[in-house]
């Protein structure tokens, strides 16, 4: 009797853990977004990535469309080389896309903005971006100002 | 289990009410057939056999070359002032502390050189009853008694019942079955703890100090309870224990420690005859003797005047 | 003088002794754990007695923290026009450090000492003993059940801790201080990871209670069996326990989350 009254609140202590871990993997966590793993990754070089990170945004006219998936540095050509993961339903940009990075706001996180081209054939996945702009990096945009400043007196 | 089993102790059950000692006699055989226990048919004298124990606590020596018999079937106290390592002898006996040196034999194996599954099944055979009663106290006095039965056999709920029954009505506490060990008495708790060292049929109870601090109608019914079961049972029961009176009424065989050695041994009868200066302090209570009042210390006059 | 140094390498060779024990103690342990497919209505118990016995702590102080967290980061963010990463703050702090340290260390007080307790007075009321003269053997039968029950129930706790903590600050900050709803979800979404985030606090929390466990059945289990050396073991169990999660804390955070 006692025994079985003791089981079924384990069962139910049980249960809660499962529905805490439901609310961790999907409504706090990004686990939904990861877990069909559906989408395809292309790559962009930039000379400067300012603080893009891995997981930093993708998007297109303000939309998410995919993820930083991985930031590499290639001593080749001496730039940084990132790759990132679009979403499976966002297949068709076309290959002249332009990546540039932004950041949202003054301070906020840094992101990548794609501003689609007109060419009919579309980037698949292993594809290269070529046309890339690099994060503005405050301190450059500082001297730059200052700079030209003192040339003008 | 088998339903011959089941039926005989159904019957048992609807005897019972004619004596206890059938009662146990009949106990004794079902729960036998239950448990299987590898009897080995080697009917040496003696169940339990102790040679030149050695045994130190830290840097106290408590044993130096202890040699004891427990003759089978028998009921042998051993006795001896506090501390002399009693309760601890109880200990090596069931291979729970671990001899200096020396061996001993436990009908014919050398219970600290077994290996532990060895050792276990050894254990089955032998019961103890400790000083507390250790009664599991998350358990009721049914649970408790069960408790042997559950851990080691597969008998139905049924045949496990019966069984309880049994050894619970032989101490007497059948009614208090739904009891939790905090609700009884001392007295009680400790004949629940025999109905459960029993349960299991052992062939050798351990009695750790069973009479101390009981009143005299409890400590009666204690004495009653252990002379009857080893008549009853063909137990073999070793009783440690101070209570002279209580322990020299039962017992066929008795052995008096003192300073880790065997001081005396014999009957009841014999001890009670004997003129061992040792013998006669310990039974008549003397306060000096060989065993000194003064606890070994200095010479008292360089003790005040030194330092 | 000889005396001090007496004492101090007595104190060196009895730590050094039960550190040893300590490690014995946790193979038998583990060795015994394989029995319980057997039995597992023993781990049941247990599991209440460390799980759903913990669980009303743990979920109220859950809440509380996850509320605290809200108006605390809301007071810092809004200085930042920031705060939209409320969730964010709350959801990562609670999920990585918040959800396992503190339901370790209240798991360790409320579960972790009547463990010890119990343990301890089973030694002093020489249960134990009499177990072991039944052919029972007190590993397999009363410290593995426990220890398993507790390696279990701990991450289960840190989950619901974390769980409740975060709809904790939602209401805060949401429901209270007006912080946009979709952006409080949103962003936390974004950018709370489950693997990187969610299961390494999950990792942390099986580490503490495979910890606290240890020491508390141990130290029941190593106890001197007086009713003071019970009280003193567990004592010792909260101390330790409670040292042990931040200690291993500060390690498995710098291994997990330094890259």
């Amino acid at each position: 009797m006692q025994g079985r009254f003791i089981e079924i609140l384990v069962g139910i202590f049980m249960l809660l853990f499962f529905v805490a871990m439901g609310i961790l993997a999907l409504r706090v966590s990004n686990l939904s977004s990861i877990g069909g793993n559906s989408g395809y990754e292309i790559t962009a070089a930039f000379e400067n990535i300012g603080g893009l990170k891995v997981r930093s945004a993708v998007s297109a006219g303000g939309v998410r469309v995919g993820r930083v998936s991985a930031i590499k540095y290639s001593s080749e050509d001496y730039n940084a080389v990132v790759t990132m993961k679009i979403d499976e339903e966002f297949s068709s940009f076309p290959i002249d896309t332009t990546a540039s990075i932004y950041t949202a706001g003054l301070l906020g996180e840094q992101y990548i903005g794609l501003e689609p081209g007109a060419d009919f054939e579309y980037l698949e996945a292993g594809h290269e971006i070529e046309l890339t702009q690099s994060a503005v990096v405050l301190e450059k945009l500082i001297g730059q100002v200052v700079f030209s400043r003192s040339g003008e007196k | 289990m088998t339903d011959s089993t089941s039926d005989n102790d159904r019957n048992t059950i609807v005897q019972s009410d004619s004596t206890v000692d059938a009662t146990l006699a009949a106990a004794a055989v079902t729960a036998g057939a239950a448990v299987t226990t590898e009897s080995t048919e080697q009917s040496s004298e003696n169940l339990v056999e102790i040679r030149g124990l050695h045994f130190t606590r830290g840097r106290k020596p408590i044993f130096t070359g202890l040699d004891i018999d427990i003759p089978r079937g028998k009921i042998t106290t051993i006795m001896g002032p506090s501390g002399t390592g009693k309760t601890t002898l109880l200990k090596i006996i069931g291979a729970q502390l671990k001899p200096r040196r020396g061996k001993v034999h436990f009908d014919g194996h050398n219970v600290h050189k077994l290996r532990r599954r060895k050792l276990f099944e050894l254990r089955k055979r032998m019961g103890m009853l400790f000083q507390s009663g250790a009664l599991l106290t998350d358990l009721t006095v049914f649970e408790n008694v069960a408790f042997p039965l559950r851990e080691h056999t597969e008998l139905p709920d049924r045949l496990i019942r019966h069984l309880v029954l049994m050894r619970l009505h032989a101490v007497g506490l059948r009614g208090a079955r739904d009891m939790k060990p905090a609700e009884l008495s001392g007295g009680m708790s400790r004949r629940v703890a025999l109905a459960r060292a029993l349960v299991l049929d052992p062939e050798i109870i351990m009695y750790d100090e069973p009479f101390t601090g009981q009143d005299p109608i409890s400590m009666g019914v204690l004495v009653e309870l252990i002379s009857k079961m080893n008549q009853a049972l063909g137990l073999t029961s070793v009783i440690v224990s101070h209570d002279i009176k209580e322990a020299l009424s039962i017992s066929d065989h008795v052995v008096i420690i003192s300073d880790g050695k065997v001081v005396a041994t014999g009957s009841p009868t014999r001890l009670a005859a004997s003129d061992s200066p040792w013998v006669r302090q310990f039974l008549d209570g003397a306060a000096d003797g060989p065993v000194p009042f003064q606890y070994a210390a200095p010479d008292y006059a360089d003790d005040l005047l030194g330092s | 003088m000889l005396d001090w140094l007496q004492q101090f390498g007595r104190f060196w060779i009895d730590l050094a002794g039960s550190f040893g024990r300590s490690h014995i103690f946790l193979s038998r342990i583990l060795l015994s754990i394989p029995s319980l497919v057997f039995r597992f209505s023993l781990v049941v118990k247990q599991l209440y007695a460390s799980g759903v016995l913990t669980l009303s702590i743990i979920l109220v102080s859950g809440l509380f923290v996850g509320m605290v967290l809200a108006l605390q980061g809301y007071n810092t963010l809004v200085g930042f026009g920031a705060e939209e990463s409320l969730g964010v703050v709350v959801a990562l702090t609670l999920v990585r450090e918040l959800g396992p340290v503190v339901s370790g260390l209240l798991f360790a007080g409320r579960a972790g000492s009547a463990m010890t307790a119990e343990i301890g007075l089973m030694k002093a009321t020489e249960q134990l003993a009499g177990l072991e003269m039944m052919a029972v053997d007190p590993y397999k039968r009363i410290f593995a059940p426990r220890f398993l029950a507790g390696f279990i129930a701990l991450p289960c706790l840190a989950a619901m801790f974390s769980a409740i903590g975060v709809l904790g600050g939602y209401l805060v900050g949401v429901e209270v201080l007006g912080v946009d709803d979709g952006a409080f979800w949103s962003q936390m979404k974004s950018a709370v990871n489950f693997v990187d985030d969610v299961v390494n606090g999950l990792i942390k929390a099986l580490v503490f209670g495979f910890v606290v466990c240890w020491i508390a059945i141990f130290q029941g289990a190593d106890c001197i069996p007086t009713s003071e050396g019970v009280s003193r073991a567990t004592t010792r169990t909260v101390v330790y326990s409670s040292l042990a999660i931040l200690g291993l804390d500060f390690l498995l955070t710098a291994v997990m989350f330094s890259v």
